[in-house]
């Protein structure tokens, strides 16, 4: 049975983690991400899992990859100093294929910055904060729906991508309330179990190994340390590490069609927006309020693994604009993608692009 | 139409929650769409707080309030803070015993506070005999919504009390 | 004797340099393992980074080998996702505490259902010989080439402060003793913490007038002094002997625990 209620995004967010199974929640308190936790808190327990408290958001994601590693769906939740701290063990997970799911509440920074006022500055973080090279999933939700269903979703991609995968909301959409329906029952995929006989990291056909938790038998070593198929630590071989390094980027780039999630509006258009999270809300209300064939809208639910293939559905594209929460982070990717300019319309503060902004801009590039 | 209410007051007198309850009847029993927002600050309880809603009958895109048409105003630092640019078109019910100023645009004076202290007994549910008011004074949502919507919120034991408090406020508004 | 099936033999040789304490501390630990008649498809080893963390990927178990400091932040969500599975950590003194001290101090105070064994070598020996929060002073390192000028942690007086409901320290001379520590912290609900105070001959003692393995040990030993004979100095106001530390078990209590499986 299904229920509609009004609610705040964070607690959709919660909402969502547990009808996909999410049993295990370690956090650390802050603004403006707060309420996740005390949803988990109230919830989990009731649910069967578990709710702690860590001393810090190192120790949050490090027992959140404790816990994904007996095979439990496990989350953590924080916001901008919080997932600064989280960096090292973020490369951590994805050197080691853990799946585990991180929710970003954002904020304006740096550091402490604007505790209880929305950003989107951590969009590059999510995609190249830790050391090394690797490859993630982030999604971008605007609506409180989209906390719940985003939030739900992204534990199937970290599931079948075996990845640490970033909810990266804001505080906008983290605190505003809405109507959401949440459904009876979430469909939930599970990672492929490891075949008998197999290694435990050598890749299927997709790139990705099966996955055997603590407790299956098959005395799995799970290392940071640049490993081979059997996970033992190869440090020093040049083959070893790039063998290793490059599946984990292709494993995720090379699924992007399937991992994408955007929406098209108008694409024969001349002057497109590209935007993800609250900004692209903004963008729908004027073009409800000015509707012009010639002005595109293209919205990401997922932008990381970037979608460069959903820019070339605009073939008569003159002029991208792109509205974001910050300085222009995630301009310098489609920028790179693109023959045509790329406008960056920056807003830092925490306030959302209002739609007369939007206008103003409208009219001096076409 | 697109509504924008505005609510102010000091922190304690329920001012976030009169937003939700307006933001729920509207989305949840209304059959419309509803956004709530609110400010978040470090600011102790007794400070100038402020939720704010917006009503419409199609989806709601842009979700912030840019000027709102409906003002809801509990103290005067509430007023001074969140109320004093009130637009000549608004409409701005505030509770004549806390706040002195008065605004150019179109008022009422809504005794929410005495009424809950009065005939009521309990000072606790004035935020409630506002949103009576409001309801009645402008029709941003219907009074059964309302009614629902109140109910959903508030603790149990004191439904009783709350619905008394929401019928005067209907009256009060009524009369405006 | 442990059973050579709890060795990954695929990994040999290990890294251990030639006179390390390591080896016999991950020893007293699988013997303990071994009596406690834990299996190995139900034992998850867990350890941060440094010399002391490579013995979880020479045992034949599932096993995490995680990040500098972190290790018992990662034991406390694998137990707690997870309390039928028995979890023994692996840490040194500058992963547990230096780096990851806040997180030893936590997991003691929650008193988390897990052994936690920490090779005490006093140095940095990964790295090459660094002075760490356990180096004694006036020792001489890489980064104290004048002398330690710092005051050093003792652990397992932290783990008492902290809440552990089982420590004891021993050294690396001591086996049995270290054994049936091992064998006490195990069947002790709660955290349970031993510090098996180690040589390294190649980074410390080389630099502090110890230059052979023997002699190392024979410090250890010279210088370890009874929990209980402590004590009596010290009801008698009897000196405390210059460089002595105690050894046997600090505190063995009932304070309530978590993820103790029910």
């Amino acid at each position: 049975m299904s229920r509609t209620e009004f609610m705040q995004g964070n607690a959709a967010c919660a909402e969502g983690a547990l009808a996909a199974g999410c049993r295990f929640f370690g956090g650390y308190p802050i603004t403006p991400s707060t309420e996740i936790a005390e949803a988990m808190a109230r919830k989990l327990p009731k649910a069967g899992g578990v709710f702690i408290s860590m001393e810090d958001e190192l120790a949050s994601i490090a027992a959140v990859i404790g816990a994904a590693w007996t095979g439990a769906r496990a989350m953590t939740a924080t916001s901008g100093p919080g997932f600064s701290l989280m960096m090292e063990n973020i490369g951590y997970a994805a050197m080691t294929e853990t799946p585990c799911v991180v929710v970003n509440i954002q904020r304006g920074g740096p550091s402490t910055g604007q505790p209880t006022r929305a950003a989107q500055g951590d969009m590059l973080q999510c995609r190249f904060g830790s050391h090394g090279d690797y490859s993630t999933i982030a999604l971008t939700p605007n609506s409180v729906q989209e906390m719940f269903d985003l939030t739900a979703k992204a534990f199937d991609l970290a599931d079948r991508y075996r990845v640490p995968t970033f909810l990266m909301s804001d505080e906008i959409v983290g605190h505003m309330r809405e109507r959401v329906t949440i459904p009876g029952a979430v469909e939930v995929e599970r990672p492929r179990p490891l075949a008998e006989g197999a290694l435990p990291f050598e890749a299927g056909d997709d790139g990705t190994p099966g996955f055997a938790p603590f407790g299956s038998g098959r005395a799995v070593h799970v290392t940071g340390l640049t490993h081979d198929e059997r996970g033992y630590p190869d440090t020093t071989d040049p083959e070893a590490h790039d063998k290793l390094v490059r599946r984990l980027v292709a494993k995720v780039e090379s699924a992007r069609r399937d991992i994408a999630d955007y929406e098209v509006v108008n694409p024969d258009a001349e002057t497109v927006f590209v935007t993800y999270g609250p900004p692209s809300r903004t963008v729908e209300q004027v073009m409800r309020d000015r509707p012009d064939d010639s002005i595109g809208h293209l919205r990401l639910r997922v932008v990381w693994p970037f979608p460069e293939f959903a820019l070339k559905v605009f073939p008569n594209a003159r002029t991208f604009l792109m509205p974001e929460l910050n300085m222009g982070q995630m301009v310098r990717e489609v920028q790179r993608h693109v023959d045509q300019p790329v406008i960056s319309i920056p807003k830092i503060g925490g306030e959302l692009h209002t739609p007369a902004e939007l206008v103003r801009v409208l009219e001096a590039y076409r | 139409m697109r509504h924008e209410i505005r609510f102010s007051g000091y922190g304690g007198q329920g001012i976030i929650l009169s937003a939700v309850i307006l933001g729920r009847a509207a989305a949840l029993y209304d059959d419309k769409y509803a956004v709530q927002t609110q400010v978040y600050g470090p600011e102790a309880r007794g400070g100038a707080s402020m939720g704010q809603v917006v009503i419409d009958d199609e989806p709601i895109l842009y979700p912030e309030v840019t000027e709102p048409d409906i003002y809801v105003i509990m103290s005067q630092q509430g007023f001074e803070k969140y109320g004093i640019r009130a637009g000549m078109d608004a409409v701005m019910l505030l509770d004549a015993d806390l706040v002195r100023s008065r605004p150019d645009c179109r008022h009422y004076e809504i005794p929410a506070t005495a009424e809950a202290k009065g005939a009521l007994g309990r000072e606790i549910v004035a935020n409630i005999v506002m949103i009576g008011a409001l309801v009645t004074a402008t029709g941003v949502v219907s009074r059964e919504a309302i009614e629902r919507a109140v109910l959903d919120s508030v603790p149990k034991g004191t439904e009783e009390l709350n619905q008394k408090a929401l019928k005067r406020g209907f009256e009060l508004g009524e009369r405006a | 004797m442990i059973a050579p099936d709890w060795f990954r033999d695929d990994r040999l040789p290990h890294i251990y340099c030639t006179g390390c304490g390591n080896g016999t501390i991950i020893n007293c630990t699988l013997a303990g393992v071994e009596e406690m008649g834990w299996k190995r498809n139900e034992t998850v080893f867990v350890s941060g980074i440094g010399c002391s963390s490579r013995a979880p990927g020479y045992i034949l178990t599932d096993s995490l080998h995680t990040t500098h400091g972190r290790a018992l932040a990662f034991a406390t969500g694998v137990k707690m996702a997870r309390p039928d599975l028995h979890v023994v950590v692996f840490t040194g003194d500058g992963d547990l505490a230096a780096i990851g001290g806040n997180h030893f101090i936590h997991a003691c105070r929650r008193n988390v259902d897990m052994t936690v064994v920490c090779m005490n070598n006093h140095i940095y020996g990964m790295t090459g010989g660094q002075g760490s929060p356990t180096t004694p002073p006036g020792a001489i390192s890489t980064t104290t080439p004048y002398g330690m000028s710092e005051p050093a942690f003792d652990l397992a007086e932290l783990a008492v402060a902290a809440g552990a409901n089982y420590v004891a320290r021993w050294t690396s001379y001591h086996v049995k003793e270290l054994t049936k520590a091992v064998v006490a912290g195990m069947q002790t609900p709660g955290l349970a913490f031993i510090e098996a105070r180690t040589q390294c001959p190649t980074n410390y003692g080389r630099h502090n007038k110890l230059r052979s393995v023997p002699a190392m040990i024979e410090h250890l030993r010279s210088h370890a002094m009874l929990v209980q004979k402590r004590d009596r100095l010290v009801a008698e106001g009897k000196p405390i002997p210059e460089g002595t530390f105690t050894v046997g078990e600090l505190v063995r209590r009932s304070r309530p625990a978590m993820g103790v499986q029910r």
